[in-house]
């Protein structure tokens, strides 16, 4: 048995440090086990006031969050990634030891930590509590889900525990919001504290677990039943036919409402921009600035706001399925999937992530333990169809695929067009993966191990605060990086100025720029006008869509005609089917390349991503533009 | 090896977690994997000594997830019949 290294006893002297009062913290520091809860906690001690760590996603690494004390100080809390022990073996492990022992350059050390355990699996969990105690950081035990203990029968005495490890400890609900009182007297400081304790020395983890178990025992810790409804839902969701069917549906109804709900919304967006953008149009006087803000900005940046709903819809059921402890599942019945291209498990989850945003899902890779697996999940992340790929992808179905009822209407050929194009990313993800896995980037296997966590209601506040969080995103994307690539458009299109006027449109420098690549976009079925707007989406996919509102608000033909009308006039059916080939595989995300420069250390995979994505786009799209 | 489960289990000299059936348990004797993945299975509670429970699975029987204490973690085959385990006397508890 390898020594192990988290699970030191805690010197003496460390000791004391446990009693001394957190006094005037100002940073704090949350952790505990994947799926305690941790998260529910930190939402609820910070309420709105938390800060969206992942856009772009290259300058933050924990998630932090300001909570405001009953007496108004604010309190720092980092968020920390989940972890079943300190020992560093995978990244995330490593970021959680450094910055728990001030060694994370640009955190500044915590003054006191909140320890987060699961209260239906307290004995296991409370494995995490040594190594945690032994750091002599001032602690709290937060046992959280106290009222699925309670409706499961368990029970725990919080004042034997407090005497048994020497820390106190809170019984709560993150959820609910029961029992939070103690936590925040805790990071106030105004706690009374237990005596100190002397712990024991542990060496390895079954004696971390037999420790565990003793606390446990002490404590009157009674766990609770197994959770009837788990079971009886599992029963229905891993059934070797009814599982891969619910699977299936899950993800057609996905897209369906997603397609469906979201047209109404987009409608009534849609027509707030085009009536305040008229109202800019017909209320100032003529000038360079009213034409920037009315047909440059208005129409661009608004016609990717436009697209709001579809990525809240997805974000929603995103939120839905993971919260409800359904993803884990569908993880395990595509596991076979993920076994036939050499992937291990793990990299399931990040994938999965990636349907939202592939930079998030990049950071999550650190979980993989094994450097190949973790750079071979990074390659093929963005892949996955990302919510920023879902606007392009409504915007051309729309225009150019005629609905057509395939099941009677519950399935028609734009929902099959989406489906496609999902299962189209996924196979290009999969593929790569196989292709490296045989090849560059070999190893051995490391074990699967997923955790099934038991079904919980997703709650509406929790879900609330994701669509705010990603809602946010959105927005200030549009508001920054596109804003931005739309001023710089308008200016390529005003010049060189011809008597103080602006040029034709083919005659301007972004004109030029389309032309210069017409030749090598021509065999796609891609004329000038789209070669621009591939060129500004480098910055970010959506930026397509504004572009092509700002080229076509310009231009005084289609200037009173919808986006899709317009686009008709610019694309066979060919083209639109290519661009669709050519945005499911090229890599046209800023943030993205940035983070994965970060994670891989250096240039090289970043540039060989970028390179093998835009070829396959290149070649699928000329496949395509042939094919319809 | 693909034997079926109640066979491996009389034969085997050391039967593994692959030969449980739904519903069978045993307690795990050892785990032959390296240091590191041994661990991490430990922490999940794969401890020796501990009883083991198999649960459902995957379509086609891989993955599948095992009760260990107090959770449910799911195991692919490769993995699975790493995990050393010894019948337990009497038929199991129903949980």
């Amino acid at each position: 048995m390898s020594q192990c290294g988290d699970c030191h006893g805690c010197p003496p002297v460390a000791l004391a440090d446990f009693t001394a009062a957190p006094g005037l913290a100002t940073t704090v520091a949350v952790i505990g086990p994947p799926n305690s809860g941790k998260t529910t906690l930190f939402n609820r001690l910070t309420g709105l006031r938390q800060k969206v760590a992942n856009f772009p996603g290259v300058t933050v690494e924990q998630h932090t969050g300001v909570a405001e004390l009953p007496d108004g100080r604010p309190l720092q809390l980092i968020d920390l990634p989940g972890v079943y022990s300190l020992t560093p073996r995978s990244e995330d492990e490593e970021v959680a030891r450094a910055v728990l022992t001030g060694e994370r350059a640009g955190v500044a050390k915590p003054e006191a930590v909140l320890l987060v355990l699961d209260s239906t699996n307290l004995n296991r969990h409370l494995m995490l509590a040594a190594p945690i105690l032994a750091l002599g950081l001032p602690t709290m035990l937060v046992l959280n889900m106290a009222d699925d203990l309670r409706h499961r029968h368990g029970k725990v005495d919080t004042e034997k525990l407090a005497a048994e490890i020497g820390a106190p400890v809170a019984l709560v609900s993150a959820r609910s919001g029961e029992g939070m009182e103690p936590v925040w007297d805790f990071l106030a400081g105004a706690m009374t504290k237990p005596a100190p304790r002397q712990l024991p020395v542990l060496q390895d983890v079954p004696q971390c677990r037999q420790w565990a178990g003793q606390v446990g025992a002490q404590a009157h810790y009674r766990a609770p039943v197994p959770p009837a409804w788990t079971r009886r839902l599992d029963a229905v969701f891993l059934h070797p036919v009814a599982g891969p069917v619910i699977f299936l549906l899950v993800v057609v109804g996905v897209i369906r409402t997603i397609f469906e709900a979201a047209a109404p919304l987009n409608a009534g967006i849609d027509w707030l921009f085009q009536a305040s953008g008229n109202w800019i149009a017909t209320t100032f006087p003529p000038s360079l600035v009213r034409d920037l803000v009315a047909d440059g900005i208005w129409r661009g940046v608004g016609s990717v706001i436009v697209f709001l709903p579809q990525v809240l819809l997805l974000f929603l059921f995103i939120g839905i399925l993971e919260d409800s402890g359904y993803l884990a599942r569908a993880a395990l019945i595509a596991d076979r999937t993920m076994a036939r291209v050499g992937l291990q498990g793990k990299s399931f989850i990040p994938l999965l992530s990636a349907y939202g945003c592939a930079v998030p899902a990049i950071l999550a890779t650190r979980t993989i333990e094994n450097k190949r697996d973790r750079i071979a999940t990074i390659l093929i992340a963005p892949f996955m169809t990302c919510s920023a790929r879902l606007p392009v992808y409504a915007l051309l179905i729309a225009a150019f695929i005629p609905s057509r009822p395939l099941l009677w209407r519950l399935f028609t050929t734009q929902d099959a067009a989406l489906l496609g194009l999902y299962v189209l990313g996924f196979l290009a993800a999969v593929l790569t993966a196989w292709a490296l896995k045989s090849s560059v980037l070999k190893s051995g296997r490391t074990p699967f191990l997923l955790e099934m966590p038991a079904y919980r209601l997703p709650t509406l506040s929790s879900l609330g605060l994701r669509l705010l969080d990603r809602g946010k995103v959105f927005l200030r994307r549009a508001g920054t990086v596109i804003l931005f690539v739309m001023v710089v458009l308008w200016v390529a299109e005003h010049l060189p100025l011809d008597h103080g006027h602006a040029p034709a449109m083919e005659h301007s420098v972004a004109g030029m720029a389309g032309h210069a690549l017409e030749p090598a976009i021509k065999p796609l079925g891609f004329n000038w006008k789209i070669g621009i707007g591939l060129i500004t989406s480098l910055a970010a996919r959506e930026t397509i869509i504004a572009t092509l509102g700002e080229i076509y608000g310009m231009d005084e033909k289609t200037q009173r005609a919808s986006l899709e009308t317009a686009l008709r006039h610019d694309l066979s059916t060919g083209g639109a089917f290519a661009l669709l080939v050519f945005f499911a595989f090229a890599m046209q995300c800023f943030s993205t390349i940035a983070v994965v420069r970060r994670e891989t250390g250096g240039w090289k995979w970043p540039a060989l991503q970028f390179a093998y994505m835009g070829a396959l786009a290149y070649a699928g799209a000329f496949i395509a533009c042939r094919l319809f | 090896m693909q034997l079926s489960g109640n066979n491996a289990l009389l034969e085997s000299a050391s039967p593994t977690l692959v030969d449980l059936r739904r519903g069978d348990a045993a307690i795990l004797e050892r785990i032959d994997l390296p240091g590191d993945d041994a661990r991490r299975l430990m922490e999940l509670g794969f401890l020796p000594g501990t009883r083991v429970t198999a649960g459902l699975s995957a379509p086609g029987g891989d993955p599948r997830v095992f009760q260990v204490d107090g959770s449910e973690i799911a195991l692919r085959r490769e993995t699975a019949r790493r995990l050393k385990v010894r019948k337990e006397g009497g038929k199991p508890r129903k949980s």
